[in-house]
This record gives C-alpha cells, structure tokens and sequence, in this order.
C-alpha cells in the first residue's frame, strides 16, 4: 500500500541512513562505471558514499560519491555498510529512463533503516514517484590492496582523451595487457600480443596529453586484460585519469569525473600484476 | 619494405582497407616497383579487389630491403584482414590523430610492421604476423569487355543506395538506346509473395562514357561492388564498368596518377535459353594460340609466380581463353562439369569461380581432364 510508505518516510530518524539527490544521474552515471559484477558492497560514512565493486579476487573498483554531491546526506551510525544487486540498484535508479533531456532530472531519496533491512529508494520526476524496495544482502569482506602511495614507484596522470581510444581500440585476443612505465623511453607504454601480432601505444613524457610525469624506475608489468577492460566506463566519463604502480607491480587507476553540475567524483580500480612473466616475453 | 605515408593519404589508405575488407578475409601485400599493392579476393575466389599505390602516393617508398631496392628482397606477404582492419577500425579518428603512417615489411624480424603517429606525439606500433605467399595475380584486360560505363561514383551511390542491405545481388542491364537499369536480383526459386523487386533506370547522358555494343545484362554481388563504392565516393574519381556477356567477369576500375583499383566479380551466368546476349558477343580481340599469352585472357587464374615447375605447367596447358569461347554457347553443360571437377566450391547461383573458369571450361573443351590442371587448381587452392 503506497500510503503506509510514506507514512514511513515522515520519520527519518529510524534510518541510519538518508541521502537526497535532485539529479539521480549523478549517482547512477558513476555506479555503472563501476558495473561490472552484478554484486557491490556500500560503505556510507559522514564523507559521503563508497561503493565496491569486485573481481576475481584480482580487482576492486572503488566509486566516490561524497556527501557534498548529495543535497542532504545523513548517517545516524559511524559506518553503515549492507552489499546490495548492482545491476538491480541501477534498474531502479534509471526507472525513469536514462536520457539526459535538458529541464527533465529524476529527483532521489534514498533511505536505509539498517541491519536486515531493505535499501529503500524514493525516485520522483515530473510528479510521479516510483518506491523501490531492493533487499540488502550480508555484507562481506572486502580485498585490501595495501596500496599506499609511499610505495608508489611511478605516476602519471593523463587527460582521458588520450587513453580512451587506445581502451576501445584494445586487442581483445591478448591475454594481457602490458604496462611499462620508466623515467626514459618508451616513459608510458601500453602493449598487448595478440593472435595476429603485438601492438604498443607509446606516450612520450612531454606530450600535451601528460598532465603529469613521475616515474622513478622503470617497471614492466602485466595485468589481465579481461580484469582492465572494464575500467573502460570509467575512463569514458572521465577526464583524467591518474596510473599508479607500487613496488610490488600493484596497479591503481584513478578517474577523475565531472558529473552534470561540474562537481567532481573519483572512481577507482586497483589490479594486481599477472605472475607468471618470463624475461623472453619483454 | 618501407614506406611513409602522411597526412590525408592515411585516410585514403584506410579507406582501401576497409573496401578490401568487404572482398576477402585476407589481405595480399606485396611492394612492387611500381607501388605498393594491397589485394584481396573472397574464399569463393569470384570476387578479386586489387590496390595500386603508387610510390607518388607515399612521401617515402623503398619496395625492396632497406636501401638497397633490389627485386629480388622483395618480399610478398598476407595478413588476416581483421588485424589490418584493426589498425585503420576508426575512420574519423585517423583523420583526426593520425599525422603520419609508416608500413615496414621486414622478413627478417618476420613482421609487418604499421606504425601510427598520432597527435600529442603518441606512436601506435602495430606488429602483424604474416605469412609468406605467392603473388595473389589476376589476369584480366578491360580492353577485351565489350561494354564500358563510366561515371562518378555519387552517381553510382545514389543508384545503389536504393536496394536492401539484404540484397546479394543486382542485376546491371545496358541497351543501346542508352538505358542503363539496375535492378535486385531475386532467385527463380524464391516464393513470389516474398519478392521484392527494386528497379532503378538512368539514362545514358548521367554517365560520363557510354560504349554498349548490345543489350546486354549481367548479375554481380552488391557487397563488394558497395565497398569499391564508398571508396570511390571518396576519392571522386570516375569509375569504370567493363563488362561482356553474362557470366564473364565484370572489371569495376578507379584511376589516378596515384591509385590504381580493380574490382573484379564474377557475374552470374545466365541459364540457357534466356542468353541470347552470350552467344552474340563478338570477339574483336581474337587471342593468338600463344601458351604464355595468358595476359590477353580476360579469366583470373592464379599465377605462381614463384615456383618454377608451374610456369612450366602454365606453358604446356594451352591458353585459356580459346577454348572458353568455344564453349560459350552452352554455359549449362559448363556449369554442371564443373560441380563435378570441384567438389570444395558448391557453385550454389552459377557464379564461376573467377580463378578456376578458364582451367575447367578448358578440360571439358578438350573432353579429356590433364591431370597436372587440377593438381594445379589445388595447389592455388590451397596456397594462394
């Protein structure tokens, strides 16, 4: 009975969450970078809202979305975490449709009432609302990558633009994609070998495209282009993207993201390197 | 092998490729002194496209090894199409990043090299295994077709845009009233309520030559001819039609100081009864019985050009062509000695295959098959 929800929604304080969004593409545009498992954990603290999503035990996508971008975000407990169906959570987000139609914006509420309840989801546009009940599962435990950027042995940050198309155009066949990053030539370079041959992208340091080049020594590091490959969403709503590596060969990829207002969010990915990588192969 | 090709020229090239792309699965490369030579021909073998850069076309072009440019380096190679493709996929974005284009063939490092520069200094290498082959040669002469269209390419687009991407092929029908008709064509056995039948006619004055001997139509394959188009378009260049009877090749030809491009496609041959154009061509060029007169055949066969023992076959065997227009008149009994001599191409709507017509119309006029021919055929089969 529609009524006795909102009976519901007049009491916030029962929540231990309760974020608002005018613009709900805000939220679902940067959580379908991150859609590439239909499972994510949600961590909510006064910050804002974390939202991971993971693979193979190899890979974790991280999505930022911090309070500010909420018009109202509010988190009775010191952290709330549930895990929830992505891929449901983002039907119900874009039940209006997913067109970015100038003066038309799907307004959000979002509500939690806590451990053993459903993720409650109020979505409004031009007067109509729409309930979504999306029932939350156990929340499990999440990878930790240690990555600590006292251990970073090489940076780069990039304008998307430039990677983009080397994303897209990737050679599906390789198994790998191969990352060398140095202080001398090639400085950024991305390589696959394929069924009909290799190909490498070079990035020389002083390209336009360079925001930024710090490389201490050089590193070649190979990670599963099936785990990368979906990063790819990511890099296309982006427009930087920062490429970390650490002494262990870990890989970070940072995506800085303009959402519709101008306000920024991170997405992020970590991957671990292949092993098995024998020194004919470089 | 090394050449650079530079701004606008890349998209041309890519262009090329992604025509190349709709005729085979492979793609022939092969650097001769006078250009780079890109060619493909499809797994039936009735349908044959060839790439003619000249070295103009590049701001450098060295067809042997590095510096020396002997022939005999020269190295002639495939690559899978898909992989070529790949390299040139995005059109737009090569006109937009791509400065500069650098292709090496080196047989020693046993790669084909193909390197993009692209804006803000970034450098695509791309390393494409090949494999070594013999040269994929059509033989073919324009100047034996007895019918000659020419015009430009927008004209040729707006016709064809009409027909259903569905559509195999389009049937091209000339008079010497100077009515030009292409219409769809549609299988004699396909149910009448499932017929759709487009029919488009131009007149003799929208084409820029206009040689019929006679009313003549010929059935092609629409794909093909639709790659050669766009590229045409492209380039806003002439385009030739050379065509005979139905059943002989039509020859579809792009020229310029810079490119030279051939299309050639089998056209269907026309059941009997209804080819009264067949038996009426004339044979101006009536070929000499010369055995290493192959070039005047307006047939492809494959040439091994590299393997000697077959240009001693190729010169036992009579020329090709003779016997074929001997057999012209009934293409019907032609036809059914062929599904019997190759059993690997099911000729499903009678298009010949392009490289095996003239060696096959040949055994059956000759009533007794020489076994070196069809060793012949499979060797090309196998190999080319």
């Amino acid at each position: 009975m529609p009524l006795s929800t909102q009976t519901e929604v007049g009491d916030d304080d029962q929540y231990v969450l309760v974020a608002s969004l005018d613009n709900v593409r805000n939220l679902s545009n940067i959580l379908k970078a991150i859609h590439f498992k239909d499972h994510a954990s949600c961590f909510a603290t006064t910050n804002g809202l974390k939202v991971t999503v993971e693979n193979a035990k190899c890979l974790q996508a991280n999505a930022f979305i911090q309070a500010g971008i909420f018009q109202e975000f509010v988190v009775q407990e010191e952290s709330v975490m549930f895990r929830i169906n992505l891929a449901v959570l983002l039907d119900c987000l874009t039940v209006f449709g997913t067109s970015s139609l100038p003066g038309t914006s799907t307004a959000l509420r979002m509500c939690y009432h806590g451990y053993g309840y459903p993720l409650m989801l109020f979505l409004e546009e031009g007067g109509v609302v729409t309930v979504c009940k999306i029932n939350t599962q156990e929340p499990e435990e999440m990878l930790d990558f240690d990555f600590c950027s006292t251990n970073v042995v090489n940076k780069i940050i990039l304008q998307s633009e430039g990677l983009r198309e080397a994303f897209a155009e990737l050679d599906m066949t390789s198994e790998v994609l191969q990352i060398t990053m140095s202080p001398d030539k090639p400085y950024f370079r991305l390589s696959t070998f394929g069924n009909a041959g290799s190909a490498h992208l070079d990035y020389p340091k002083d390209s336009d495209l360079m925001e930024a080049f710090h490389c201490n020594q050089t590193q070649t590091n190979r990670y599963k282009i099936s785990l990368l490959k979906p990063s790819t969403k990511a890099l296309a709503l982006s427009c930087k993207v920062s490429i970390r590596t650490d002494n262990r060969g870990f890989l970070s990829l940072q995506y800085m993201i303009r959402n519709e207002d101008g306000q920024i969010c991170f997405v992020e990915y970590y991957c671990c390197p292949d092993e098995d990588i024998t020194e004919s192969e470089l | 092998m090394r050449c650079i090709i530079t701004g606008g020229n890349v998209k041309v090239l890519g262009k090329a490729i992604h025509s190349l792309s709709r005729v085979g699965d492979e793609l022939y490369v092969e650097p001769l002194q006078d250009g780079l030579s890109l060619r493909a021909v499809n797994t039936s073998r009735s349908a044959y496209a060839c790439f003619l850069f000249a070295p103009l076309f590049f701001q450098q072009y060295q067809p042997g090894g590095q510096g020396s440019g002997s022939v005999a380096e020269t190295v002639r190679c495939k690559v899978l199409m898909k992989s070529f493709l790949a390299v040139f996929r995005s059109l737009p974005s090569l006109e937009k990043t791509v400065e500069k284009c650098l292709i090496s063939l080196s047989p020693r490092a046993s790669r084909l090299r193909v390197q993009l520069h692209c804006k803000y200094g970034v450098t695509k290498t791309h390393d494409l295994s090949f494999q070594e082959c013999e040269s994929l040669q059509a033989v073919f002469d324009t100047e034996q077709c007895a019918h000659t269209l020419r015009a430009l390419p927008r004209l040729l687009v707006d016709a064809v845009v009409h027909f259903p991407l569905t559509l195999a092929e389009v049937t091209l029908e000339v008079s010497q009233g100077g009515r030009v008709n292409f219409r769809s064509y549609v299988e004699e056995e396909t149910e009448p309520s499932r017929m759709m039948v487009t029919e488009l006619c131009l007149s003799e004055d929208e084409f820029q030559a206009f040689h019929v001997q006679q009313e003549t139509r010929v059935t092609f394959c629409l794909k093909e001819f639709r790659g050669l188009l766009s590229f045409a378009e492209s380039t806003s260049l002439p385009l030739s039609i050379h065509f005979d009877a139905p059943g002989r090749p039509a020859v579809f030809a792009l020229e310029d100081s810079l490119l030279q491009v051939h299309l050639v496609l089998a056209t269907l041959s026309e059941p009997d009864g209804s080819s009264q154009a067949t038996n009426g061509t004339p044979c101006p060029f009536a070929p000499a019985y010369d055995f290493t007169g192959d070039d005047i055949d307006s047939y492809m066969i494959a040439m091994e050009t590299t393997t000697c023992n077959d240009t001693g076959r190729t010169k036992q065997l009579p020329s090709p062509t003779f016997p074929l227009r001997c057999t012209s008149p009934n293409p019907g009994q032609t036809d059914s000695d062929q599904e019997g001599a190759v059993p690997g191409t099911p000729p499903q709507k009678k298009f010949r295959s392009l490289f095996f017509g003239s060696l096959l119309s040949q055994s059956q006029s000759l009533s007794h098959a020489e076994p070196s021919q069809e060793v012949l055929a499979e060797d090309s089969e196998g190999e080319a």
